[in-house]
This record gives structure tokens, C-alpha cells and sequence, in this order.
């Protein structure tokens, strides 16, 4: 709690096993420093990235939710990622049809050898979610109890 | 037309061309038509049609206890076979294993549905047979999605709160599920349990996640028969968030779910120019 206001972004990355966690992990071992807010969750592929999880993620509480993998061309099973875009590219619409906050979901492509890029992209992640402030909109929902 | 879509059925039952005929029945012309599943030729004049033969028919076709009762034939109107289109494409039925019979259709119901207006299939296109003559007119984009365009007017802390109000009446009868055409899955994600990936009792939580996910298992498939809007009990606007999906795949992949039964379905395949200015 190092902010005077206390708050710090809680925030979820689901990456794949294959590009962006070794991204993490390079930026881990060349002792890169970004903030400890991210929350990282490996999984298989960016294909295998179920939209239900995103919204798991806010239910639990998230103020940000990052999704990444490997750049076009470089899935590990080949096609993955293009079937992920093009499911990201018709859920964003709903959620923005749902009211939800689309500055509060991000995605990238993060490569094996990007451990950069891995930094500066939680290190903006995690700046933006402070100054947006908690996801209060969704703690409606979540908060709302029985109908 | 009444007396060719009996006649025909009475010579599809008794020339053995399909087991049972899924029709509409009437008890009282000014009430909806009920679903009836008619087996012998003699009970051919128990179907009706009329603009009260509201319900998707189709969604009959993959109930195992009507596969049980042998090759179907089944009444469509346009915005149904739609549905049919779909579920061939997805491999849930065999078009060479059934018959469809379409009807003309100038609109249901009284006062008319929604879908109604913005309706570009009158006539079906694809039924092995077809009764009745309607002229298919077509309705540009902005008027089939105006009512999309005119909620998204709203700001996203406003469409939130519309949607928090609207989903604390979901008393999650799972109607909308059960009468879906497109909804055939065995096991419904929603009913499993381990993992629990959505909360089943009816909370704001719980509700936000299941029409969420069934709204966006339906992306790009749903046909907008609007029947999940129809079966809710509670009166949720479930037409509207089929239509942003509905609206989403058109504009950005120029594809109408079941309107061409060769398109390849959006979600399950790619392209490489798909647009990707949101990721970084």
C-alpha cells in the first residue's frame, strides 16, 4: 500500500504457457522491474482462454484483466491466437453493449524474447487501473445479491 | 394454403417420406399455436398456420425424444429455417435425413414481434417444400441494428445500470436456454459444477455471467427468432443482446448467421486480416 489513497489495482493476466509467460520469465531473470499488481494465470494458449474467465476475473474482485499471447504467426498450436482475436474482436462488443469497461481489459502480444515489452506493458496496465480507481461498477453486480 | 400444408404433410406421413410432421395446433385462434408432433397421416388435420404460430419448431429437431420418433419433417417460416441453416451447417442435423416445410410468412403475432419489421425472409429459401407466396424485401443494416445503435446512445455506466436492473428480475428458469434452437448442448456449461465456472443461484453476479456466456455462445450463430426473448418470463430484452452480437458480425466479418448455408461459420474459423487495432 504504497499510494497515499491505499489503493493498489488488482490486476489479472491470462498469458500462454508458450510466448508471453517466458516473456514474464525473461523479465524475471534479467531482474526487470514492474509492479507486483499483475496477477498471472499461464494457460495452454490464448485459444484456450475461455471468456468466462475474464469474467471470473472481475467477479473475484479484479480491477484490470490482461489477456496476451503470442504474436500472429507464432502460436505454438498454429492457429490459436487467430481463433482468440477473432473471439476477443465480437466479445468486446458485448461487453461494451453490457456496459462494461473496456479500458479495463487489455490485450497484447507478448513474445518469448520480450521481456521489455512484458514490463512497460504491466507497468501502463498498472498505471492506467490507478488512475481509473477500483472497478466499483462491477462490485454492483457482484455485491448485488439475491434478485 | 392451410389445405396444402394438410395435404402435404397427410402424403409425407402416409408415402412413409417422414415419421413425424412437427407442426403447429390451435386451440383458440386468438391464443399462441402450440407445437404438435403428428405421426399418422389421419391426424394431418390438426396442423394449422396463421400469424399466431409463434415458436421455432426447429428447436425440436435435436430432442432426443423426437430423434426417437423417426425422420422428421418440420413446419418453417423464414426466420426459422434461419435456424435450420445454422444447425445443418453445424453439422446437428441432416437436411438429406428430414423435410422442411417452409411457409410464407407476413409476420406473427398480435400485436406483430419485433423481428417482424426487420424482416428480410418472408419467403423460405432453402425447404424441400414451400407453401404460400411472400416477397422478400431487403432491409439495409441501420434499420435491422437501430435499436442497438440507439441503446449504445447510452453511456457504458448507464447501459451497466439498464442491464443491472434488467437482469435482477432473471430468475434464472434457464427459459431462454431451453427454447433456443441453437442451444443443444447435452451439457450445458452452465449446469456443470466442477469446476463451477458460473454462480448458479439467481444473484446479480450469477445472472451477469450466465447472459453474458449465453449471449456469446450464441456469437454469431444466433438466427434472431427472438424466441428466448418471447419465453422469458420476466420480459429480459434477450433481443438486444443477440442483436449487438448479431450486429458485431456483420459489420466486421460481413457475415448474417443462416442466411447462406455455405458461409463458413464466424467463430471456428479466421482470417489473417482480422482486425487487431485493440490489442497491443
Amino acid at each position: 500500500m504504497s499510494e497515499s489513497n491505499g489503493f493498489e489495482p488488482r490486476i489479472v493476466a491470462y498469458v500462454c504457457n508458450w510466448c508471453t509467460y517466458l516473456g514474464a520469465d525473461l523479465a524475471g531473470t534479467n531482474r526487470l522491474e514492474y509492479p507486483p499488481n499483475i496477477r498471472i494465470i499461464r494457460l495452454p494458449c490464448t485459444g484456450r482462454i475461455d471468456f468466462n474467465l475474464i469474467v471470473k476475473a472481475f467477479e473475484m474482485g479484479a480491477d484490470s484483466v490482461l489477456v496476451s499471447g503470442c504474436h500472429p504467426g507464432d502460436c505454438h498450436y498454429t492457429a490459436g491466437n487467430y481463433h482468440a482475436r477473432r473471439r476477443w474482436m465480437l466479445f468486446r462488443d458485448l461487453l461494451d453493449a453490457m456496459g462494461i469497461d473496456l479500458r479495463r481489459i487489455h490485450f497484447t502480444w507478448i513474445s518469448a524474447a520480450e521481456g521489455k515489452k512484458f514490463q512497460r506493458v504491466v507497468t501502463e496496465i498498472t498505471e492506467q487501473t490507478r488512475a481509473l480507481g477500483p472497478y466499483e461498477d462491477y462490485r454492483k453486480v457482484v455485491e448485488g445479491g439475491a434478485c | 394454403m392451410l389445405e396444402e400444408l394438410r395435404q402435404t404433410c397427410r402424403a409425407l406421413l402416409a408415402d412413409g417420406k417422414a415419421d413425424v410432421v412437427i407442426g403447429y395446433a390451435q386451440d383458440d385462434p386468438a391464443m399462441p399455436a402450440y407445437p404438435v408432433f403428428v405421426t399418422r397421416p389421419e391426424d394431418a388435420d390438426r396442423l394449422v398456420w396463421n400469424e399466431m404460430c409463434l415458436p421455432n419448431l426447429v428447436a425440436y429437431l435435436t430432442r432426443p425424444e423426437i430423434k426417437a420418433l423417426g425422420k422428421p419433417a418440420v413446419v418453417v417460416k423464414g426466420c426459422d429455417e434461419r435456424a435450420l441453416v445454422v444447425l445443418a451447417r453445424e453439422g446437428q442435423v441432416d437436411r438429406g435425413e428430414m423435410v422442411a416445410i417452409g411457409v410464407a410468412c407476413d409476420g406473427v403475432g398480435k400485436p406483430r414481434e419485433a423481428k417482424c419489421s426487420i424482416c428480410d425472409v418472408h419467403q423460405p429459401r432453402y425447404a424441400d417444400v414451400v407453401m404460400g407466396q411472400a416477397k422478400n424485401e431487403p432491409v439495409d443494416a441501420a434499420a435491422r441494428y437501430a435499436e442497438v445503435e440507439e441503446f449504445l446512445k447510452k453511456t457504458p455506466v448507464e447501459r451497466m445500470a439498464f442491464w443491472r436492473e434488467e437482469l435482477s428480475r432473471c430468475v434464472k428458469c434457464y427459459a431462454c436456454r431451453q427454447v433456443c434452437p441453437l442451444c443443444y448442448c447435452t451439457r450445458c456449461i452452465a449446469d456443470k459444477n466442477q469446476p463451477q465456472c458460473i454462480d448458479t443461484s439467481a444473484t446479480l453476479k450469477g445472472n451477469f455471467a450466465w447472459h453474458l456466456t449465453r449471449a456469446f455462445h450464441l456469437a454469431g450463430r444466433c438466427a434472431g427468432c427472438d424466441e428466448c426473448t418471447r419465453a422469458c418470463p420476466v420480459g429480459i430484452n434477450l433481443r438486444l443482446l443477440n442483436l449487438t452480437l448479431a450486429r458485431s458480425a456483420e459489420a466486421q466479418f460481413g457475415y448474417r448467421s443462416g442466411m447462406d448455408p455455405e458461409a463458413k461459420p464466424v467463430v471456428g474459423s479466421y482470417s489473417l486480416q482480422d482486425k487487431e487495432e485493440f490489442i497491443r
